[in-house]
């Protein structure tokens, strides 16, 4: 139990997929514009990371059984994909106005690094299926909090909009990241994982 | 003027647009996740880079020439089909011929998979044009990405490592700035240049109309 918490806490905030691996960088910088649209991408990108993760686990171990580790990447991201256009299906049937706001994002889930991302850390670093689970909720909810405090201090800034013309944008949006990465240095060795 | 004359009239400005007027990275903020990542020391940007390049001239001749025969409704899927076969040649090469590499990269290279220039180019171009065109959009794509990932490179190193291509560049008293070799680093840098671009883009689109 305390190593499920402890690969919890860690993928939240001292291995931040967005903050300390870098990863899901697209959608990042095209939805951390406003709050609303980053909360709602943020929901869809834990259900989708969960879901994936939990069905790529069991598949990965049958292709080792069959010794055909080597198209795991195929068949990852057609899992990947296949969960995107469900949960697509999903949202247009029950939240068309959530859908309305995403517009060509929702798609761009498959190519979100975190998502593909997720399941090759799960077998670099050998989880037993709960800790696959934990880990894949985790990492997500984790890069949810990164663009949240992104977004916030996007919304705030524009406000008060004495940013630089040519730093507008994607530039001060990496600056920002930046910082707030820097500040999530400041709880590096509180846990560890391999 | 020579490229121009070698590559025709539509080839130089397919280049052209792919170097300078939309460049993946700065013009049309795609491939960053890697740009990022990967960019701490220059010989893992040059075999990203080139990995990269590979796969998206790759993916272009296929996908180019089978774009009338790719249905519409399935054409992200087959995409990623393709995609991810190359991808696994790159793994397979990089396992065999530098295993360091392979190892420093970790995840990394799978993750060409879902980099998003691959994927654009893909859905822009290489779906509307024909197989030449589309060698030469890659190919000025993947120049274009491989040299920024390369020029970040080299910043990173040397000031956070003090070294080039793993050869001591900075004299002995100098203090490494660790900061440099982690995401804050990566992300200030990129930021940086991102402005410099932007603001020299401006520029010259504000002389050409005045």
């Amino acid at each position: 139990m305390a190593h499920l918490i402890t690969i919890f806490i860690a993928a939240i905030l001292t291995h931040n997929i967005a903050l300390t691996y870098l990863l899901g960088m697209c959608p990042f910088v095209s939805l951390s514009r406003s709050v609303k649209t980053a909360f709602g991408m943020s929901f869809a990108v834990i259900f989708v990371i969960t879901l994936t993760a939990a069905i790529n686990w069991p598949i990965h171990r049958l292709l080792v059984y069959y010794n055909s580790e080597i198209i795991s990447y195929i068949v990852f991201i057609i899992i990947i994909a296949a969960s995107v256009q469900l949960v697509e299906m999903i949202m247009e049937r029950f939240f068309p106005s959530l859908q309305a706001s995403f517009g060509i994002f929702l798609p761009l889930i498959t190519v979100n690094c975190t998502v593909l991302a997720v399941s090759l850390f799960m077998v670099l670093r050998e989880y037993s299926y709960i800790a696959t689970l934990v880990f894949a909720f985790g990492s997500a909810v984790g890069w949810m909090l990164a663009i949240m405090i992104v977004a916030a201090i996007n919304e705030k800034l524009k406000l008060i909009g004495d940013v630089p013309k040519g730093l507008r944008g994607t530039g001060i949006i990496m600056i920002i990241a930046g910082i707030i990465a820097l500040a999530f240095l400041g709880f590096g060795g509180m846990v560890d994982i391999k | 003027m020579l490229l121009r004359k070698l590559l025709g009239d539509q080839g130089y400005k397919t280049v052209k647009k792919g170097m300078c007027d939309e460049h993946p990275i700065f013009a049309a903020g795609l491939g960053i996740c890697s740009a990022l990542a990967i960019s701490n020391k220059v010989e893992n940007a040059i075999a990203m880079g080139a990995g990269v390049t590979f796969v998206l001239i790759a993916t272009a001749v296929m996908i180019s020439t089978l774009r009338s025969l790719i249905p519409l409704r399935v054409r992200i899927i087959t995409y990623m089909i393709i995609i991810a076969s190359f991808v696994i040649t790159v793994q397979m090469f990089l396992d065999a011929f530098s295993p360091t590499i392979s190892e420093a990269l970790g995840p990394y290279v799978g993750l060409i998979i879902t980099n998003c220039i691959i994927m654009g180019r893909a859905e822009a171009f290489f779906m509307q044009n024909k197989v030449y065109h589309s060698v030469l959009d890659a190919i000025s794509n993947g120049l274009a990405y491989s040299c920024t990932l390369i020029a970040i490179s080299v910043v990173r190193e040397v000031l956070g490592f003090g070294t080039l291509l793993g050869i001591s560049v900075m004299p002995d008293s100098y203090e490494k700035w660790v900061v440099m070799t982690m995401a804050p680093g990566a992300f200030f840098l990129l930021g940086i240049a991102i402005w410099i671009s932007k603001t020299i883009s401006e520029r010259r689109s504000e002389e050409s109309k005045a």
